[in-house]
């Protein structure tokens, strides 16, 4: 079974580019460079010099003891929220900026739900010297103020999407909206591994280090570079492919993926998609997406901004399809009390978001010895408000 | 020969084509829209089906295709809506929207029910070229449906060819590479474009889209191609007041 991308940009199903004719140049010189460019020595060299010197990478890989012994099983962390920024999104719109330039891209657009892939971008930027416009639903602009001074402090322009449902699926629109209006000279980072191809994959292959490094360690952790479990939270799921990548084709390494459940799967608020979605076309390719019986998208719902997205990635589809990967979901209270938990006994505040992959830890069995990796995305800082209001502190 | 080769066999030139959002402003206006239309002289409808995610629209087509979802247009009161209408309307219709409610409503379904109730083509900007070749073309066909292509002054003159040789009704020329609803500036580059487009003697009948809002801009789309598309400057026109008045003063300026 092949899981990863086809040569016509294919998942099994799922993938494709289904893009208006003015996004087609833009995309297909994307298509046509994107491996060769990525695959170049230079390239490479650049982007993990900054990778390690930047982003501070490689993360660590963290024996989290007493959760281990509340499970009993060894309980890997991999600590993503150690990244600059905060999470994981940086990988990404590292790779995605060199990339740029080496096109000759001289503007960088981004949308951003919670403002994580916002700041990422916005810092890339001003790493780099180039303009920012990051994309931003006028909703979510008033939930994540800080994150929207973050981004203007680093000289990125933040324009308020006030189409559809002013969320992270309506900046979406308005990012690629930019893009058909400035074909030439800009660059779309998109912060998931959604959108066309070249996209999904392109953005895979800029988080698979996360999973690259795990192997590495793990075998200087166990001696074994495979695990019994990986877990990771998915919203369009870039975190997930990252920590999945290099574990895909190693059979017997059970993948789990968690999506948010919000207020519960069948509430009419949830952001489960692989539960309530059906296949379709969301944001130019072919995936699982939550929507109407007459394919309008519907707005998703769930107390993690990251998380709140109607679809998940074409490859996730094809996961998911196949089976290879198993999806289940979790409430916005089962992430909330992960988090807390995760806090009080490793002295770690999650982000809410990777709180989601903690909280199924308590939903599964171990024998014991079992090795378990976890993808701690990101850190919690940001969402201090919500733990708050949540718990009372 | 469907009512769009028909149209563009006898009239040839000077084609004037009217896109509206289905629904819009009220839900049940879209059949005397198509009446007002052909009786002031359009040649052709373009009727839109509202989707939630219209990525290649301007904010005055994004807020009329929500307004319609909100009033409750989807896809089967549309083709009862169509139905209604084509008692009295001869001129060619197609429809255009995106490809997901057309997935989700059944490829082969959507074709029949068009066949049905007598619209002539679809215009599915999302729906890229390979995917209509290898999965849609054959339904398309088999329904005498024409699907209508996108070509932007960014389009390479091999995929043009390749466009013209997939397309069955005319092909729709983008002023610039734009979301829909911008004024079409007719500069020196853009005259340069139509007239190669011109020269490539293509075997489709070509119409200009995107940002004509004036008899000026019309003009000069008939100068490079068959006619001119009109679309956010129409649906602007009709978002208030009395629909046959704002309808027979818009086209007034076209038509005269």
């Amino acid at each position: 079974m092949n899981y990863f991308v086809n040569e016509k940009g294919y998942y099994g199903d799922f993938g494709g580019a289904y893009i208006p004719e003015m996004l087609y140049p833009n995309v297909e010189e994307l298509r046509q460079n994107y491996l060769k460019i990525i695959g170049d020595a230079e390239f490479q060299k650049e982007f993990h010099a900054l990778l390690k010197d930047y982003v501070g990478r490689p993360s660590p890989l963290y024996l989290a003891k007493r959760l281990s012994e509340k499970y009993n099983a060894n309980i890997f962390l991999k600590r993503e929220d150690l990244n600059h920024t905060g999470a994981h999104k940086i990988n990404n719109t590292i790779g995605q900026i060199l990339l740029a330039e080496k096109l000759g891209k001289k503007r960088i657009i981004a949308e951003t739900g919670a403002g994580q892939h916002g700041v990422a971008t916005a810092t890339v930027c001003a790493l780099r010297g180039l303009e920012c416009v990051v994309y931003m639903g006028e909703i979510d602009i008033q939930r994540q103020a800080p994150n929207v001074a973050r981004m203007k402090m680093l000289g990125a322009k933040v324009v308020s999407a006030v189409s559809g449902s002013k969320t992270l699926k309506d900046a979406t629109n308005e990012a690629m909206r930019d893009w058909i209006n400035n074909p030439v000279d800009t660059h779309y980072i998109i912060g998931s591994v959604v959108g066309p191809h070249p996209y999904p994959d392109m953005v895979s292959i800029f988080q698979s280090i996360i999973s690259e490094e795990t192997k590495k360690q793990l075998i200087e952790q166990t001696g074994n570079d495979q695990p019994d479990y990986v877990l990771a939270c998915v919203g369009g799921g870039s975190n997930a492919m990252g920590m999945f990548y290099h574990f895909i084709n190693d059979e017997n390494v059970r993948l789990i993926a968690i999506e948010a459940g919000g207020k519960g799967v069948d509430t009419g608020f949830s952001a489960a998609t692989t539960f309530l979605g059906k296949e379709g076309v969301l944001h130019g390719s072919r995936s699982i997406l939550m929507q109407t019986a007459d394919g309008q998208v519907v707005e998703p719902h769930s107390v993690s901004a990251g998380l709140d997205y109607p679809g998940i990635g074409p490859q996730h589809a094809h996961l998911f399809k196949t089976t290879r990967a198993e999806y289940v979901s979790i409430t916005d209270d089962e992430a909330l009390d992960a988090g807390l938990l995760c806090t009080q006994l490793e002295g770690i505040i999650p982000a809410i978001e990777s709180a989601h992959a903690l909280a199924h830890l308590e939903k599964m069995k171990f024998k014991g010895g079992q090795n378990v990796v976890v993808c701690l995305s990101g850190r919690g800082d940001k969402d201090m408000d919500t733990y708050m209001k949540h718990f009372g502190f | 020969m469907n009512r769009i080769n028909k149209i563009f066999k006898e009239k040839k030139n000077n084609i004037l084509s009217i896109y509206y959002t289905a629904g819009y402003p009220g839900l049940g206006d879209t059949v005397a829209i198509a009446a007002a239309l052909e009786k002031a002289g359009a040649d052709m409808l373009e009727i839109g089906f509202p989707y939630s995610d219209p990525v290649a629209d301007g904010p005055v087509i994004q807020a009329s295709s929500k307004l319609s979802l909100d009033q409750g247009m989807d896809l089967n009161l549309l083709f009862e809506q169509l139905k209604e209408l084509r008692k009295t309307v001869t001129i060619p219709v197609l429809l255009m929207g995106y490809v997901n409610p057309v997935l989700q409503y059944g490829v082969e379904r959507f074709c029949k029910a068009c066949a049905e109730v007598g619209v002539d083509g679809c215009i599915v900007p999302d729906l890229p070229m390979v995917e209509y070749e290898e999965f849609y073309k054959d339904v398309f066909l088999q329904y005498g449906l024409s699907n209508i292509f996108l070509v932007t002054p960014q389009t390479s003159v091999e995929r043009i060819h390749k466009i013209d040789s997939l397309s069955n009704g005319f092909i729709y020329l983008l002023s610039s590479s734009a979301t829909t609803g911008q004024n079409l500036q007719v500069s020196d580059t853009t005259e340069a474009y139509f007239s190669r487009i011109a020269d490539l003697k293509l075997n489709n009948p070509t119409m200009i889209g995107f940002g004509i809002s004036s008899k000026e801009t019309f003009d000069k789309a008939c100068k490079y191609a068959n006619g001119g598309i009109i679309g956010t400057a129409f649906v602007k026109s009709i978002a208030a007041g009395n629909l046959e008045e704002n309808i027979e003063a818009f086209m007034t300026k076209f038509t005269s």
